[in-house]
């Protein structure tokens, strides 16, 4: 077994892309929490809909997502997707970073689907009675949720979303199919590059774990601070 | 779309078989049940370790799940890919090399779901079987996993859908899997990528959904209620 | 049988179990009550160290439990102790919830551990109910199992938490009827329960607990009649009139 070669990744070529790449996957699970978040509070808020058909919608939203796997909805958004756009859009697209785009869009729409659920769990843990009073002493539907329920759901909430987050980043790896120079494709490259794969895997390897280690931090510090209060 | 279907259905679903090895839908249908099937064993006995009174037990078998599960199910299928051969000497197929991935992989969830079961189990059971003289092992084994283990079965049911679409990533390593064949065929008829795409969605989704179905009508059937283990973070 | 010589208990900083030293002969039946929050289901926790303690010695038939030769899981075996929340194995039927421990623990055979569990049933009175499961039976009729179960490992000495405290009013006496039967048949047995009528009844002894302390001891008939202790005199008169404003 060739002797593991530290200079490699401590400066260098092969060092500045996978700092590169760490940066990319970085700034994808960014941009993607920014985009998720909102967007599952939506989705959340249509399921639990006084409407049936708006309920209708954001199952419809939930379960079509969730159920296929990132990596096909990776590929429909950059293989599929802009093949249905018209042409003088599609050559704008190309021209700009379409692997990042892509992939932002579907770990968005991923991630939200599954934050949604979370959301949803939280609000629904609020008990019911707590809705009641609200509506009891005059507030109407939307009052109720911004001033009563949703900041009561908010503390149970967190500890899952941060769970999602963790997966979130764990998923920006999946990028790397479609060509995104995200961490895991650098990886692949430098390895194909310079046939030091144990070295490269294993810079890539610990700065997954070391973001992890940050946000399941952040999740135990949280759960120590906030601890759970039953109504 | 429907002359789509009609003309590669068959290459969907089983791939080059009997002309080449087992490809497409059932490909993935067997890589997806032999992961859980072999990844079960390691789960128990992953899970039964973490919630052991031994330290020495304890404290490797946790970093051990902390590192697997910190890192994407991508990275461990690379490392699998590019040191597997070193390790057992000769060259691994694709196939075993993406099994023992995902084993590894399934193994560590389940203990998880392991461990979040055997914590479900009322702390008054036991108490009880403490009280009439059971030991550790024999409360583990006569009171608590058969209850546990009961109230697991929605979140296994689970386990094999998230294993289901965990399979897709064998596409990285060219494994024969649905998603791979489905960018076959798109290469092949090359015009239609969004419908062919969409199609390979419909498959996953109708799989899954149905699954997940399922799941929840056993929930419902079991009274028992535990704590999913996708809400600890840790 | 049982001894203690001051127990001190701290949950934290909170103290649950101050100095307490008491002795329970063989055969007695001893009834603990008091208010809640007194300390009496942690005294009764700390015999089969369900609770452990911080200072001071319990001894149970002369030996001293919390000796480092002490092995627990086989002098647990010789304690029955009954919940308040039963806490029957759900996925066992009745039977199978009587004779794993002796299966397990005293190696029986399947046909001796069978018929030890029968004839308790029967003695509870609920030998037809043998291939029933738990959740079937009504909370009395499993606080009964539970006893069986408990009476299955032939323990000289029975311990009882509240055992009628989460039942239907309504069934609580087939319980005590029960309890009634085994003091009879000179079991030690120390009951923590809120049923002053047993206590009357069935008691050798009767010891009231305060914040931790034992404040009174005596039989039922001087603890009736006559209590000693002024917040003793006050919990017989809260039980006995609700809701006197005086």
């Amino acid at each position: 077994m060739p002797v593991f070669d530290y200079s490699l990744l401590l400066k260098g070529p092969y060092h500045d892309m996978l700092v590169a790449g760490l940066v990319l996957s970085l700034e994808l699970a960014a941009a993607t929490l920014v985009f998720a978040l909102p967007l599952a509070l939506l989705v959340a808020l249509l399921r639990i809909a006084p409407v049936a058909v708006l309920r209708w919608i954001g199952f419809g939203f939930v379960e079509a997502i969730r159920n296929v796997p990132l990596l096909a909805h990776m590929l429909f958004w950059y293989f599929g997707a802009p093949e249905l756009l018209p042409e003088s859009v599609k050559l704008r697209i190309y021209q700009g970073n379409i692997e990042a785009i892509s992939a932002v869009i579907a770990l968005t729409l991923y991630t939200a689907a599954f934050m949604a659920e979370d959301v949803r769990s939280g609000i629904r843990a609020v008990p019911p009675r707590q809705f009641e009073a609200s509506r009891a002493l005059g507030l109407g539907y939307v009052a109720t949720m911004h001033r009563v329920i949703l900041p009561q759901a908010v503390a149970i909430t967190v500890p899952p979303l941060i769970s999602q987050t963790l997966n979130l980043w764990k998923n920006t790896s999946i990028a790397t199919v479609i060509g995104a120079a995200e961490l895991m494709y650098q990886a692949g490259q430098v390895e194909s590059a310079s046939f030091r794969s144990f070295e490269s895997f294993a810079f890539a390897t610990t700065a997954y774990l070391a973001v992890s280690l940050i946000i399941t931090g952040l999740a135990v510090r949280y759960q120590q601070r906030f601890p759970a209060r039953p109504a | 779309m429907t002359e789509l279907i009609h003309t590669y259905w068959l290459y969907f679903l089983v791939g080059p078989y009997p002309n080449g090895p087992l490809g497409g839908l059932a490909l993935t249908l067997l890589l997806a049940s032999l992961a859980l099937l072999l990844g079960m064993p390691i789960g128990v006995l992953l899970g039964i370790a973490r919630v052991s009174p031994y330290p020495a037990l304890r404290w490797p078998v946790t970093a051990l799940m902390f590192i697997v599960r910190g890192t994407p199910l991508l990275m461990v299928v690379f490392w699998a890919y590019f040191f597997l051969p070193s390790v057992t000497g000769h060259k691994t197929d694709k196939f075993t090399t993406m099994l023992i991935a995902l084993v590894i992989f399934s193994g560590v969830y389940l203990a998880e779901i392991v461990r979040a079961g055997i914590h479900g189990v009322p702390k008054g059971q036991v108490e009880c079987a403490r009280s009439l003289g059971l030991g550790h092992w024999r409360t583990l084994r006569f009171v608590i996993l058969p209850q546990a283990l009961r109230a697991m079965l929605p979140s296994l049911l689970n386990q094999f859908v998230l294993t289901l679409k965990e399979t897709s990533l064998g596409y990285i390593i060219g494994l024969t899997d649905v998603a791979f064949i489905a960018t076959q065929i798109n290469t092949l008829v090359f015009t239609k990528p969004a419908e062919v795409y969409a199609i390979l969605g419909l498959t996953y989704f109708l799989l899954c959904f149905g699954l997940s179905r399922c799941a929840q009508w056993i929930d419902r059937r079991h009274t028992h209620v535990i704590k999913s283990a996708r809400h600890d973070p840790i | 049988m049982i001894q203690f010589e001051n127990v001190n208990k701290w949950y934290g900083t909170y103290h649950a179990l101050v100095d307490v030293t008491e002795t329970v002969t063989q055969g007695e039946v001893v009834v603990v009550c008091g208010p809640s929050g007194s300390g009496k289901s942690t005294l009764i926790r700390t015999i089969n160290r369900l609770e452990s303690i911080q200072s001071g010695t319990i001894h149970v038939d002369g030996r001293n439990i919390h000796a480092r030769d002490m092995r627990l899981n086989e002098f647990r075996s010789r304690i029955g102790f009954v919940f308040q929340q039963f806490n029957l194995f759900p996925h066992l039927t009745v039977l199978e919830n009587c004779t794993l421990a002796p299966l397990q623990l005293q190696g029986l055979t399947s046909a001796q551990a069978n018929e030890r569990a029968l004839a308790l049933l029967d003695r509870v009175g609920l030998a037809h109910k043998a291939n029933a499961w738990p959740a079937n039976l009504s909370g009395g009729q499993q606080q009964r199992v539970a006893i069986a179960r408990a009476l299955a490992m032939q323990p000289p000495l029975m311990l009882f938490d509240e055992p009628t405290s989460a039942l239907d009013p309504e069934m609580v006496g087939e319980v005590l009827a029960v309890m009634r039967g085994l003091a009879r048949d000179g079991m030690t047995m120390v009951c923590v329960t809120h049923e002053m009528g047993f206590a009357r009844e069935v008691a050798d002894r009767i010891l009231f607990m305060d914040q931790g302390k034992v404040l009174e001891r005596a039989t039922p008939d001087e603890f009736f009649s006559r209590p000693q202790h002024p917040r003793a005199q006050q919990f017989l008169a809260d039980i006995r009139t609700p809701f006197a404003t005086a």
